[in-house]
């Protein structure tokens, strides 16, 4: 009899860490196989299409970025929450609660000089954000709360608001949509890439995301943080204020994932839709966990994944593929990653005969 | 009377998922492992369930395909935690999405998107006593009179109940008493997907007879909060899916009283969800984890 079970290294292989990333994709793509066939597509050319096609055109190209502008945010979101082990699952709400404040904002600056009215918007968009990652967060410092289920259980609640809104009180008086009134004009973030719809939302996302590497790595605070994550008892007793790094973590958090609302409000809708988000606070999981939680990571892992989303489209319209095909990638990808890398910690030994009795 | 009977006779028929999942759930966390996968395997048992029916025309082969939905869920969410010993968050929210993004392509292969399949004809209602709150569906009474007893009692009264509840508090002391980790917690893995996955097909093959898109619509996590909410304990896992229930079904009737039609019905819809915030707020205080509560193990 031979069975396999996992034994521990000595140390971890390092050279699985390099290899995990392209290994991962490789993995999923086997995986994920039968729904391509079973749409009825040929594998090579649909993962092409997938992956290599939006890279092949300058227009798709740039989309790429565009898809990836909101995955910067709440990846970001995520894995700063995730360093300080305050498990923030809710920056799918936090986003749509982010473009609720930018949408209503967007429509209240008409009158302001540009610079002023995009600053609005953003702030507003970050409070909002940040407001919605309160009540858990305080929950969960004041009364003992795990943040999990509160913060995932308002994710349906800021849905329903954002669907409220646009079926009530919001609804397009002229065209009768579910969407918002358009927000100003003075208020859409600015293009930076002429023939495309790349904008400011990317180059704010990049910018948070250095301040983000510089606190996390390289200050007090962002010692503190890490120092929280990975132990709060141990913290807390070396005198970190584990209660206040938590709330700033949660509420920066919210923040990040309340501006990729904005982004998408100012940059790319111009107004409140019912599908604005479509899991994108989700994906900031996928992207945050793809990244091994460092910034860097998730700016890699956001290229991907936008990459992936825009090749999903194209996939729909030529190889009538359905663009689901992401979402499945998406699970799976993040469920491959986990699994290969505990193979850095652990390596498969072979056991023949009565010894593998032992293995559990 | 009848506003009272109606709610009641609502309550009950609401519930009724949130029973399923909610054991189901106290399953697995009992053994140790947080199943974030559940809002997937419900998800994932609704349109599979809808669909093997619709196709096979038994809503019996639809339960059946439901079933192993969830159960194949369990194993999935059991290579993960168990055999590999990931972390179980990312396991569970990565099983979800893996699911729940599977449900919806083949939804979009198979009927090109939501609105334009056809429905079946769902499970009709049973009245045992001709009082009106008893009208309800097998698989309620099911779940009240068969699965709540049945389960609490194999839990608390059986050998496979105390050995998911010793590798649930000390999986070490499990171990050395010579019982298999791995093995129980894979079963409570499976139990669990199950009757998640009844849950699900609930809606399709009982309450609607169609599915929908965002069909669950988060009722998987508050199957997570009525089971911290219930301390692990299923008598009061299942009072807290009736409280869930009664205020989702007071909300639908508040709906159609003139004084609230100013109201869009979306926030209506919300407030169950805030209320189980609230009664975790004012019951999930300072409560006891399971032991290995998210702890894979691993023998030394």
């Amino acid at each position: 009899m031979i069975s396999l079970r996992l034994e521990p290294r000595a140390a971890p292989a390092r050279w699985l860490g390099l290899a995990v990333g392209p290994a991962a994709v490789v993995v999923t793509f086997i995986l994920t196989l039968g729904f391509v066939v079973a749409a009825g597509a040929s594998p090579i050319q649909a993962y092409r299409t997938f992956i290599v096609g939006p890279l092949t055109s300058r227009y798709d190209g740039l989309e790429v970025l565009v898809a990836a502008t909101p995955l910067l945010f709440t990846g970001a979101a995520v894995a700063i929450a995730f360093r300080a082990g305050y498990w923030n699952i809710g920056a799918e709400g936090q986003l749509l609660v982010g473009a609720i404040a930018a949408a209503w904002a967007g429509t209240v600056v008409g009158g302001m000089p540009q610079v002023l009215a995009i600053a609005v918007m953003i702030g507003l968009g970050a409070l909002g954000g940040a407001v919605w990652a309160l009540g858990p967060a305080l929950m969960r410092i004041i009364l003992g709360i795990d943040e999990v289920v509160t913060t995932l259980l308002l994710n349906p609640v800021a849905l329903l608001i954002v669907t409220g809104l646009l079926n009530g009180p919001w609804r397009n008086p002229v065209t009768q949509f579910p969407e918002s009134r358009e927000i100003a004009a003075n208020a859409h973030f600015p293009h930076i890439i002429p023939d495309s719809r790349v904008n400011l939302g990317l180059v704010l996302a990049l910018v948070l995301i250095a301040a983000a590497w510089f606190v996390l790595g390289r200050t007090p605070i962002g010692l503190r943080l890490r120092a929280t994550g990975l132990s709060p008892d141990a913290a807390r007793f070396a005198g970190i204020g584990v209660e206040r790094i938590i709330l700033g973590a949660a509420l920066t958090s919210g923040a990040m994932a309340g501006l990729a609302g904005v982004s998408l409000v100012a940059g790319i809708n111009f107004q409140l839709t019912d599908g604005i988000s479509s899991g994108l606070g989700y994906t900031g999981i996928v992207v945050a966990t793809l990244g091994a939680l460092t910034m860097p990571g998730v700016i890699l892992a956001a290229l991907f994944l936008g990459d992936l989303v825009v090749g999903a489209d194209s996939a729909g319209l030529e190889l009538g593929v359905p663009s689901q095909l992401a979402d499945i990638v998406k699970g799976a990808l993040l469920l491959v990653v986990i699994s290969l890398l505990v193979l850095r910690r652990n390596r498969i030994a072979i056991r023949r005969g009565t010894e593998a009795k032992g293995a559990v | 009377m009848t506003f009272v009977s109606d709610v009641a006779a609502a309550t009950l028929r609401n519930a009724t998922p949130l029973v399923y999942g909610t054991v189901g759930e106290t399953y697995c966390e009992r053994a140790g492992i947080l199943n974030l996968g559940i809002e997937g395997t419900m998800y994932a048992g609704a349109f599979f369930g809808f669909l093997a029916a619709q196709t096979s025309g038994s809503l019996i082969v639809g339960l059946l395909a439901a079933i192993g939905c969830g159960i194949g869920a369990g194993a999935l969410m059991g290579l993960l935690t168990v055999t590999f010993g990931t972390n179980q968050h990312v396991a569970g929210l990565g099983t979800t999405l893996f699911l729940i993004g599977a449900a919806d392509f083949v939804n979009r292969l198979q009927f090109q998107g939501s609105q334009e399949q056809t429905s079946i004809k769902p499970f009709a209602t049973v009245n045992v006593f001709g009082v009106d709150v008893l009208s309800q569906y097998v698989l309620t009474y099911v779940a009240f009179l068969v699965l709540v007893p049945v389960a609490w009692w194999v839990l608390m009264r059986t050998t496979l109940g105390l050995n998911i509840r010793a590798v649930g508090e000390n999986p070490e002391a499990a171990d050395a008493a010579g019982v298999s980790v791995a093995h129980t917690r894979y079963i409570a893995l499976l139990i669990g997907g199950a009757l998640m996955g009844i849950g699900g097909a609930f809606f399709t093959l009982a309450a609607l007879g169609s599915f929908t898109l965002d069909i669950i619509a988060g009722r998987g996590w508050v199957c997570i909060a009525l089971v911290i909410f219930g301390r692990w304990r299923i008598g009061r896992g299942v009072l807290g899916a009736l409280l869930f229930a009664a205020v989702y079904a007071l909300q639908l009737r508040l709906r159609l009283l003139p004084s609230w039609s100013g109201v869009p019905f979306e926030l209506l819809l919300a407030l169950p969800y805030v209320v189980v915030i609230l009664a975790l707020a004012v019951s999930g205080r300072n409560v006891a984890y399971p032991g290995a509560y998210l702890k894979a193990y691993r023998r030394a």
